[in-house]
């Protein structure tokens, strides 16, 4: 019953303007970003696995055996948001695909490059960076989460397992995208030049801290590296990452917002929330989640029923990609491509990077809790994101064992230091309990002061010692 | 009796404007100045397109805006300015607030519009954990300072649990954010104009009755009037009253009726709930010697609360009678029974007379 057109170039073309009046985005755009041309979809003669391909595919072969006759108008609806195609078919679109959506890699488990992946390629400058502060962020790590078993700090949260995911987006972005992180992603912050020193200070509550001692530890800010400051509330962060981006697109600056989130995040009705405004605003921002797994101890299995993150996407209109989080130059490519279309296009962009997180959720978590340590181990060991890139960045020629001694003797007296230093800087002052609040302290503020600081003198004992007053 | 009682069902008589002895609000104004005739939609339309005209980076977005609004607040705004500056958003309060947030980061002037304030729930995350910090947890770093939050609050004679709501009390219990709300077309264009450009986000209630019912002599100039600075609108000796926004014209008739009787009222428009003028209520109660709160919204926890107990503090030995507050009643607001529900004349005018003779 269905008639084949003549040539399958005009059937394509209907094609695309099916989907445009569908408001199907064309497929083509994507492809034309990556330096090597990636088949986005699958060639029209091969039957699509994809039911809406499938469905446009039956409308095309309809639609094309009535118009001899009289209306094509006369199979297709017209309602508010555009003409749709009826079926007599009782149909309901399937729960989930029938093949989860694949993962982009450019390097296999052990490092090598895959031969047919294609990715933007890197300079060894930057690639040693990226390496150098991948290496530099987990042992940054390391010894900040020993120091809190030390009881040297309050509190610390690791980025362990995600080291790619971290520096590589940031190596992908320019300094002027504004970030708005979740709370693990300090390697952002380390690539842009946010000094071990400046980490500490804020761990500790100094009064070098820029956050003035008023939050946790990890809860880092710097608008002198367009990183807004981190708040402890999930995903909050994701509609104010659209306001932000689309500031950027309405004062025309080439540049992009950034937000990350986690598994989790995605559940928060501030991820929907945003999702349908930056698509709606067509505002230039990147959404990168960090499906490592785990929030906290509920599983992904507890978290959500459709194929992790990235099919969400296309349910608000938004281009997404799965990738390796834990492959270097898979997340840079994808962060850099994803980029340029945000910016050039005025469209948001999903990124779904799928990794493991190896630490505990935090220094208040105990992970074997929930999870078998073998687990924690095989990706510890089999996956692990430093040493795939390390092995890539050494088979160009760009790095050794020196090097990595070197590095990681360096790093490991500047943490030192910076802890020791960190520890015995003082306090910030007890006015910064009271500034800040509003621009300038209202009266009930200044009275509030007044009556603590007479509270200190008549009860020194009560109050640390290392506040200033 | 009866031509009085339709000119006040079709336009609510101002407080403040035509009665008694009134201090002038400190306003600025240039030397020429005309004024117009302006029910309280139109004031708050009229500094809308002055907040849009002088800051080139401001945004006007919400619900509906685009076509000037359920309540015509935004109307021309559109046209005018385009709809890059003024748009409408999906219906989602938390990312209508959450995006302002994000555009107020950037240092832009975001003017929020939330339909009713019944609806600003899904949003109080938003201004709670982000909007309020923002500012404080940076170490000044950043600031969501431009972000200001308009909603439509109170009574309308029929709107039931969702269009009568007053959730301002919630509000004040936030530190870092400010709480305005205005009594008039004159006040509200004025407050809100402060409130934009006010370095600190601010939530902005309108007294939704008032929309059409108060109509006022309002400068068409850009003006702005001050925040957290009370406002006597009517000077008594006997006892003090302190309200905001439509239910200071419910109280300016009760104070009328009690001067029938020889009792002296002042009355005060408090106009900032947070941070709020302690000092002139102070000052007003040293005189009196007698305080009474009235609002809509429920008694238990209500703002009210708050100014009787720092009161009480403050000029205990000068109280000559417990502080009496007439407020909405501890029920979700009702349909059929929101006469009973209201904080009305008589009720205000029963508790002056019974604090005067304590």
């Amino acid at each position: 019953m269905a008639q084949h057109l003549k040539s399958s170039s005009s059937r394509s073309t209907l094609l695309n303007v099916l989907r445009h009046n569908l408001g199907l985005g064309s497929p083509s755009h994507a492809s034309r970003h990556l330096r090597h041309n990636l088949p986005h979809n699958p060639p029209s003669t091969r039957v699509s696995p994809n039911p809406l391909t499938r469905l446009c595919n039956t409308m095309v072969d309809t639609l094309s055996s009535t118009s001899s006759h009289e209306d094509a108008n006369s199979q297709v609806m017209d309602f508010p948001g555009g003409k749709v195609a009826f079926t007599p078919e009782i149909h309901f679109i399937s729960e989930s695909n029938e093949q989860r959506v694949p993962c982009y890699r450019v390097l296999d488990d052990n490092g090598q490059q895959l031969t047919d992946s294609r990715f933007v390629p890197v300079s060894e400058e930057v690639a040693v960076k990226m390496y150098s502060d991948m290496v530099t962020l987990q042992m940054m790590d390391n010894i900040f989460y020993e120091a809190q078993r030390q009881g040297r700090l309050s509190f610390y949260a690791t980025a362990f397992g995600e080291e790619a995911i971290n520096i590589a987006s940031a190596a992908a972005l320019s300094p002027q995208d504004v970030i708005f992180p979740q709370y693990r992603e300090p390697g952002v912050l380390l690539w842009r030049g946010f000094t071990l020193q400046e980490f500490a200070n804020q761990c500790f509550g100094n009064k070098s801290d820029y956050g003035k001692g008023r939050q946790m530890p990890v809860h880092y800010g710097s608008n002198k590296l367009n990183y807004f400051t981190v708040s402890a509330t999930i995903a909050t962060q994701l509609p104010n990452a659209v306001g932000a981006a689309y500031s950027l697109k309405m004062d025309g600056k080439e540049a992009c917002a950034v937000t990350f989130f986690g598994d989790g995040g995605s559940s928060e009705g501030d991820f929907h929330a945003a999702l349908n405004f930056a698509a709606v605003m067509e505002a230039p921002v990147l959404f990168i989640c960090r499906n490592n797994g785990w929030a906290i101890s509920t599983p992904t299995s507890d978290q959500f029923r459709s194929d992790g993150v990235v099919v969400k996407g296309r349910a608000y209109g938004i281009r997404s990609i799965r990738v390796d989080g834990n492959d270097a130059l898979a997340m840079y490519s994808a962060v850099h491509e994803g980029r340029e279309m945000a910016i050039r296009e005025h469209r948001p962009i999903l990124i779904e990077a799928l990794t493991y997180r190896v630490g505990h959720h935090s220094t208040s978590d105990d992970s074997t809790r929930y999870r078998s340590a073998d687990e924690i181990e095989w990706w510890n060991k089999a996956r692990n994101p430093l040493s795939r890139f390390r092995t890539w960045v050494e088979s160009n020629g760009w790095w050794s064992d020196e090097a990595e001694s070197d590095l990681r003797s360096r790093i490991k007296k500047e943490m030192l230091e910076a802890i020791r230093v960190a520890e015995k800087t003082e306090k910030p002052n007890l006015n910064h309990m009271f500034s800040d609040v509003y621009d300038v302290p209202p009266l009930n503020l200044r009275e509030q002061e007044l009556l603590v600081r007479k509270c200190v003198k008549s009860h020194p004992q009560d109050y640390p010692s290392d506040v200033p007053l | 009796m009866a031509s009085l009682l339709s000119r006040f069902c079709r336009k609510v008589a101002v407080p403040g404007s035509a009665h008694g002895a009134r201090m002038v609000s400190t306003t600025t104004s240039c030397g020429s100045e005309t004024v117009k005739s302006l029910n309280l939609y139109s004031a708050i339309n009229q500094a809308l397109h002055i907040a849009l005209e002088t800051d080139p980076r401001s945004y006007v977005f919400g619900e509906d805006v685009g076509f000037g609004g359920v309540f015509r607040c935004t109307t021309g705004l559109a046209e005018r300015f385009g709809k890059n500056r003024v748009f409408n958003t999906p219906l989602c309060e938390q990312g209508i607030v959450g995006f302002g947030i994000g555009l107020a980061a950037m240092g832009n002037r975001a003017v929020v519009e939330i339909q009713f304030a019944d609806y600003i729930y899904p949003a109080f995350d938003q201004i709670v954990n982000e909007a309020a910090k923002f500012r404080y947890r940076s170490g000044n770093q950043f600031n969501c300072g431009g972000l200001t939050i308009r909603a439509p609050y109170g009574a309308v004679g029929h709107g039931g649990h969702y269009h009568s709501q007053s959730p301002e009390a919630f509000f004040c219990h936030v530190p870092g954010i400010k709480v305005v709300i205005p009594r008039s077309p004159r006040e509200a264009k004025g407050l809100l104009l402060s409130s934009i450009r006010d370095p600190n986000p601010v939530v902005f209630f309108e007294p939704k009755w008032l929309y059409r019912q108060a109509v006022e002599e309002v400068p068409e100039h850009d003006y702005m009037i001050p925040l957290s600075e009370a406002e006597v609108i009517r000077e008594g000796n006997d006892i003090t009253l302190v309200g905001w926004g439509a239910q200071l014209t419910v109280m300016e008739q009760a104070c009328l009726d009690a001067e029938k009787e020889g009792i002296s009222c002042e009355l005060i428009d408090l106009k900032t709930l947070l941070p709020w003028d302690k000092e002139t209520v102070e000052a007003s109660v040293k005189k009196t010697g007698r305080l009474l709160i009235s609002h809509e919204a429920p008694v238990t926890g209500g703002f009210g609360a708050e100014i009787s107990a720092t009161i009480l503090e403050r000029c205990f030995l000068k109280l000559e009678a417990p502080v009496s507050r007439v407020c909405g009643l501890d029920t979700p607001f009702p349909l059929v029974f929101e006469p009973f529900y209201m904080p009305t004349k008589n009720k205000i005018l029963d508790a002056i007379k019974s604090t005067v003779n304590y």
